[in-house]
């Protein structure tokens, strides 16, 4: 039997007394599509966040593909394998596209320790870079400076940094937030095309969307597990219904 | 028309004891020292994005150690520089381990704490360091034979120094490292998503800043034959710190510009007034007020709006 | 015997000066996210004007001189906040430059208009003579100093947890956005903060005076020791500003009565395992 891409057991998390994560246990299959849902507040992002290590949970157990995590930085997770996306989009603003990408390459590469050889010496790096770009439609801008570059391209971006580590593990947090519906369209197809040995997981608030990607829902509510399991069982289920239209 | 203008300074740099007075060599010697010292400061301020008010420690500790040598142990120039260097260099190791469990202000504060720690040191402790009285140097070195001690000779020594200061650390801020450490400057957590250990990167460039300030500190006590504890005072830091964002922190040619006029500001103000201090503070807030970003940049982008017609 | 007592009793006079500055400093950082450069030139402006009123006004103790410089020392530090540290809101690194080039000015005018002699303040009178107790000497004004910063510490606890200002400035230590959003009016606050900080530390250099005196160099021999405080304690922090102070008082004046050689590496030494251990200070709070 394979591990699980990620198996986090009885997590719990508190911000001085407030819970933000309460008693989450959750196993996420190698290749699986999850999307994690939940109103505002549910503690999504803070779970996202004890995954990738940018908060310690305050107990509980976090592991990827088989190996505990929990006490690991987030960069250690990084080169297991984890890579993510943010909700307010993170890049550098000052610097090219094609830059961005080149330092996402970068972070699993020996290159980033040296410091007598430019960057701009690194060929294969900025050809793997443009490649990346080609493929999330991004060519084009390359040269651009991020900061002038259109806010659905930024997205696009996001996607692209997170998706030239060659992720074992995705994370999309609301990769679709603040974007048109043909925006929404391009990102879907981008998103439908991550090859299987990508476990993809993603939050996210446009089920219409959304909800085409996945295979498997988890509903957070208070920072628990409210219904975790197949989509279809998932958008059955009654406490779904009350979470979603209920009061 | 970038290199015909780095060609000519550099013709100009290195003719310059041919046609020049010594009261100009000498001027010239203490701004490349001190410019050294800026660019050094300047890979932690302007390129790691952390603000040390310390970076005098680097310095003064540098000069400290090789005059010490040279008079207690009766070192020659070579291990004496060798020495101090070394110590100097592990002293930032040290120092980069506390100042870093730090960023942004608190980062600041150690390192000012740190460094007047120093330099109360260097005035108390006067059995190593001769308090109040300073060090002085027997003479300048003579590497290879060539000795150092007349204004042309010790300008060049220190232009050849300066030339592969500005080099190694122009590679450093452009190379694969330098690029992850603008990174780590612009968006930390980001960084660290990606796979960079951003506590490493910030560590190792404190310790190559302590390594070029260490650098700065021998040119600087060879230049003076001299070493007092005001080298190691929040007033050398501050004058560090106010070349770099005068000129324009994270900017190569930004730090030398702002050290050199300090340089000059000093020697001239100093023929009229006695209150540099005074006029240091003021500076300072001129700076800041007026020109935040820097006159490197300022310039530059007073440059492009005429070049691109844009407002 | 009489060695001991009497370190002790510096000790904790040298803690009490400590907090009289270091609370200030304290304070203005953890409401305003200042760090203060100009709070070691503050203290010593507070003992040049102390020391030159004391002797251009007849009559004039040194309680009211303390009182006079601490109101001067608040007025010069509401100016500065108000004209300039205010033009700087969103620029902390130039805040704290313009700081710093503040205590430079400070400093040299200082030296200008005083020149470079120490100016020794003598105590009051009525605490010049030791106090016999047991057959030992005990240096009176020590006492003195010492319950200035106790009375000082309780006037700014009760400020701090009985008053309605004391309540905003708590506020906005703990969340500034929330303290803006909820009405507070934070621009008033920082003033009335940073004069009150400035005041104190004015104040407490004319009482430092008759231990001290007023010299140049002053401000650079408080303002790390007032660091050095704030990062053991805890940024924001009374408690920490008041424990930090005492630790660092005994620990400096033992040590420089000691290891007079090593003063200052001790004191880096309670510094380096409060930054490895708790980097937010013994009674800081963490910030997300």
């Amino acid at each position: 039997m394979t591990a699980p891409a990620l198996e986090i057991v009885h997590l719990v998390k508190h911000f001085g007394g407030i819970p933000a994560t309460q008693d989450v246990s959750l196993k996420i299959m190698p290749g699986e599509r999850r999307l994690i849902i939940g109103p505002n507040g549910a503690g999504k992002t803070t779970l996202f966040n004890q995954i990738t290590g940018d908060f310690r949970p305050t107990s509980g157990k976090i592991l990827l593909f088989g190996q505990d995590v929990t006490r690991l930085t987030p960069h250690a997770r990084a080169h297991l394998g984890l890579s993510r996306t943010y909700q307010i989009i993170t890049l550098f603003p000052q610097d090219s596209v094609a830059h961005n990408v080149v330092l996402g390459l970068m972070g699993l590469k020996g290159a980033r320790w040296n410091m007598f050889r430019p960057l701009g010496f690194y060929a294969e790096l900025h050809a793997e870079a443009r490649h990346m770009l080609d493929r999330v439609g991004l060519g084009a801008l390359a040269e651009a400076r991020v900061g002038e570059i259109a806010y659905g391209q930024k997205r696009r971006l996001e996607i692209a940094m997170a998706l030239a580590q060659k992720p074992r593990l995705l994370l999309l947090d609301e990769p679709l937030a603040g974007l048109s519906s043909e925006e929404r369209a391009t990102i879907k197809q981008l998103i439908a095309a991550i090859p299987r040995d990508t476990t993809v997981i993603m939050i996210e608030h446009d089920m219409d969307t959304a909800l085409d990607l996945a295979e498997t829902v988890t509903l957070l509510h208070y920072g628990r597990v409210l219904v975790d399991g197949p989509r279809d069982a998932v958008i059955a289920d009654p406490k779904t219904r009350e979470v979603y239209l209920g009061h | 028309m970038r290199t015909v203008l780095l060609l000519l300074t550099a013709v100009v740099l290195a003719s310059l004891p041919l046609f020049a007075g010594t009261f100009y060599i000498n001027l010239a010697s203490q701004i490349l020292i001190a410019a050294i010292f800026a660019l050094s400061l300047n890979l932690l301020v302007g390129y790691a994005g952390l603000t040390s008010l310390g970076h005098a420690s680097f310095l003064g500790f540098a000069a400290y150690a090789s005059a010490w040598a040279s008079t207690n142990l009766g070192l020659g120039f070579a291990p004496a520089a060798l020495l101090s260097i070394t110590t100097t260099t592990l002293m930032a190791a040290c120092f980069g381990l506390i100042a870093l469990r730090a960023t942004g202000l608190g980062f600041l504060m150690i390192t000012l704490a740190l460094s007047q720690v120093l330099w109360g040191l260097a005035y108390r402790w006067a059995s190593l360091t001769n308090g109040d009285n300073g060090l002085t140097l027997a003479g300048r070195p003579a590497p290879f034979g060539i000795a150092l001690d007349g204004a042309g000779a010790y300008y060049w020594f220190t232009l050849a120094v300066f030339a592969a200061a500005f080099t190694l650390m122009a590679v450093f801020v452009s190379s694969a490292f330098g690029s992850a450490l603008k990174g780590t400057r612009d968006q930390p957590r980001r960084m660290a998503a990606l796979g960079y250990n951003v506590w490493l990167i910030r560590w190792i460039t404190f310790v190559y800043a302590g390594f070029w300030g260490g650098v700065a500190g021998l040119l600087y006590v060879y230049y003076h034959r001299y070493i007092h504890p005001t080298s190691l005072s929040i007033t050398t830091s501050a004058e560090g710190l106010l070349g770099v964002i005068a000129g324009g922190s994270g900017t190569l040619g930004g730090p030398v510009i702002g050290a050199g006029l300090l340089v000059l500001l000093k020697n001239y103000a100093s023929a009229y007034i006695e209150r540099w201090n005074m006029l240091l503070g003021f500076v300072f807030l001129f700076i800041v007020l007026v020109i935040p970003e820097g006159i490197v940049p300022g310039v530059r982008r007073l440059l492009s709006r005429k070049g691109s017609g844009k407002p | 015997m009489q060695f001991w007592i009497i370190q002790t009793l510096n000790s904790l006079a040298f803690g009490g000066l400590l907090f009289l500055l270091a609370s200030g400093f304290s304070l203005i950082f953890g409401l305003m996210r200042l760090a203060n450069l100009a709070h070691g030139a503050f203290f010593m402006l507070g003992a040049y004007l102390g020391a030159a009123a004391i002797r251009s006004i007849p009559g004039l103790d040194l309680w009211s001189a303390a009182l006079l410089a601490g109101f001067s020392v608040a007025a010069a530090g509401g100016l500065l906040e108000r004209l300039v540290l205010r033009r700087l809101g969103s620029n902390p690194l130039g805040q704290v430059l313009v700081t710093l080039g503040i205590s430079f000015i400070i400093a040299d005018a200082c030296l200008m208009l005083w020149g470079g002699d120490p100016i020794p303040m003598p105590a009051p009178d009525y605490l010049r003579r030791p106090i016999l107790f047991a057959g030992i000497a005990f240096p009176a004004y020590r006492f003195a100093v010492v319950a200035c910063a106790i009375v000082a510490a309780l006037g700014l606890y009760l400020l701090l947890e009985r008053t309605r200002i004391g309540a905003m400035i708590r506020a906005g230590v703990d969340d500034m956005d929330m303290a803006r959003a909820i009405g507070i009016p934070v621009s008033k606050l920082f003033t009335a903060v940073f004069c009150l900080g400035a005041g104190i530390a004015g104040a407490g250099g004319v009482l430092g005076g008759p231990i001290l005196s007023a010299y140049p160099g002053l401000d650079a021999d408080m303002l790390p020791l007032a660091l050095i405080v704030v990062i053991l304690g805890g940024v924001g922090s009374l408690l920490g500003a008041f424990v930090g102070s005492f630790i660092i008082g005994f620990i400096y004046t033992f040590g420089t009565a000691l290891l007079p050689d090593l003063a200052y590496v001790i004191l880096f030494l309670p510094m380096i395992v409060v930054i490895a251990f708790r980097p937010q200070g013994l009674f800081g709070r963490l910030r997300a």
